[in-house]
């Protein structure tokens, strides 16, 4: 081997690493936050929505779960141009990892949603609760404190997925990675960098998950500890 | 005795071919290449075979593209038949200079390093990158680029040189691969390319609503027909025959079949 490790370029790019560190939080912030909510309407939908709601959303998450994250990234980037839809390169990636990430949460949503034993919707009734009330408070709460860890993974692996919107030019961290490694040809060193900053944002984004966990389900938490 | 147990059959070969190799090995050097072609009725042309749309195997296994019909149609003037001999770009030069070939027509470029070894005729095809875009964006050089968003591929040659020369407020978008550039002018998510004008032929091919036009020029690099040093006579022939086809229109007709464009006026 006669390679020397060079990491002197780190210097030179580092607001290129940053800019793409920067634009991979914010597609996992937004893809997050409105993937979790379209993942809730959908199991909803599908777990106790009325019944002609209940095959379109099926056919949604059947068709986004058994398709490539890429192929849906180019679709809506490439392809729906043709239908007069233009989104540019960040829209477009922020809408795939909604819709992606809506119909994985969906399914571990449903799953908890489907968990609760039929009587606490009929107590919930029986206390006066209105339909809303139960299925925030008896339905909804106590499924994401199920499913939690199962979502929080699911976030995590949609952030690494991320990766894959570089292929439209959006200007995340593996773009950067790509760019710096065409530039400099240092391909150990920027691909190892990026692999680090992943590791860390995966680790911070758990944490930071964990955290909302606690501040959502809170006096369920300590219940549940007290049990 | 019998003269063939003393010469038998294999002596006798290879004395005549110590004859042979002993009269044909200066030949290279001193003869005059077109009085040989001449002399023969075949020209040997050296074309790429791997490098579309300027040599490629088509479906019907035949040799076709902008350096074959260039091949062809020096044949054609010089009234001699025709042999394709498919080199790859690493060959190209050697297969001259050990005259396996009387002429390269190989998308060859012209550079000091190559002009002290062998000869080049003018011009016989463009070879360029530059920005592209449709016709109705008007752009002239590069301040002209100012707020617009160009495609290029990650890490190409255009890449680069637009990054150093493109105003501030460019947007460049970096596609992995030249189809990912393609992709992106011809669903409008960018307004104009920066890549080579065989891309842009490869664009104009498929037919396209927006045709890429050349607005201007990053780097320009023609390719030249590349033949050995000292054949003032066969330069000189294969010059005229060059200059006739691009007045009298051939020349345009074969840059219109594979780029998809007319000639540029400066070439």
């Amino acid at each position: 081997m006669h390679y020397t490790f060079d990491f002197g370029w780190l210097l030179e790019y580092w607001p290129v690493l940053l800019k793409g560190i920067g634009i991979t939080v914010e597609l996992t912030l937004v893809g997050g936050v409105l993937g979790v909510s379209l993942g809730v309407a959908c199991a909803w939908a599908r777990a106790l929505g009325p019944g002609w709601l209940r095959p379109i959303v099926t056919a949604y998450v059947e068709m986004i779960r058994n398709t490539p994250f890429l192929i849906q990234l180019f679709f809506i980037f490439f392809g729906l141009p043709a239908l007069g839809i233009r989104m540019n390169e960040l829209e477009a990636a922020n809408l795939a990892m909604v819709i992606n990430l809506g119909a994985y949460g969906c399914e571990i949503i449903r799953a908890g949603i489907q968990a609760t034993p039929k009587g606490q919707f009929e107590a919930g009734a029986s206390l006066g609760m209105s339909r809303i009330q139960t299925f925030w408070h008896v339905i909804l709460i106590p499924a994401l404190q199920r499913i939690w860890p199962a979502l929080s993974s699911q976030i995590v692996i949609v952030m690494l997925g991320s990766a894959a919107v570089s292929q439209i030019a959006a200007e995340d961290l593996t773009f950067a990675a790509n760019f710096i490694q065409s530039r400099t040809f240092r391909a150990f060193e920027a691909y190892f960098v990026t692999t680090l900053i992943y590791l860390a944002l995966a680790v911070l984004l758990r944490q930071l998950l964990r955290g909302v966990g606690w501040t959502i389900f809170p006096r369920r938490g300590a219940a549940s500890r007290a049990r | 005795m019998k003269l063939s147990t003393v010469f038998n059959r294999r002596g006798l070969l290879a004395l005549l071919a110590g004859t042979v190799v002993a009269t044909q090995a200066p030949l290279p050097a001193s003869a005059d290449a077109l009085a040989t072609i001449e002399k023969d009725k075949v020209v040997r042309i050296a074309v790429p075979q791997d490098f579309p749309p300027f040599g490629t195997v088509g479906s019907d296994m035949q040799p076709q593209g902008y350096d074959v019909d260039m091949a062809k149609l020096i044949a054609e003037k010089l009234g001699v038949k025709l042999e394709l001999v498919p080199v790859t770009s690493a060959n190209r030069i050697p297969y001259l200079q050990t005259n396996k070939v009387d002429l390269v027509i190989s998308s060859l470029g012209k550079n000091a390093e190559r002009a002290k070894v062998i000869d080049f005729s003018e011009a016989y095809a463009p070879f360029f990158n530059g920005v592209f875009g449709p016709a109705d964006v008007a752009v002239k050089d590069t301040k002209d680029l100012s707020g617009k968003t160009v495609g290029v591929t990650r890490g190409a040659i255009e890449d680069l040189e637009l990054t150093k020369i493109a105003p501030s407020d460019v947007t460049i978008k970096r596609y992995e691969d030249n189809n990912g550039t393609i992709s992106a002018f011809l669903s409008g998510q960018v307004d104009l390319v920066a890549t080579g004008n065989v891309v842009a032929a490869a664009i104009i091919a498929k037919n396209p609503p927006k045709k890429p036009e050349i607005k201007f020029l990053i780097k320009n690099s023609p390719c030249y027909i590349g033949l050995n040093k000292d054949e003032p006579a066969l330069l000189a022939k294969v010059n005229e025959i060059i200059a006739a086809a691009k007045k009298d229109g051939s020349l345009d007709a074969i840059s219109q079949k594979w780029l998809g464009a007319k000639l540029p006026a400066d070439l």
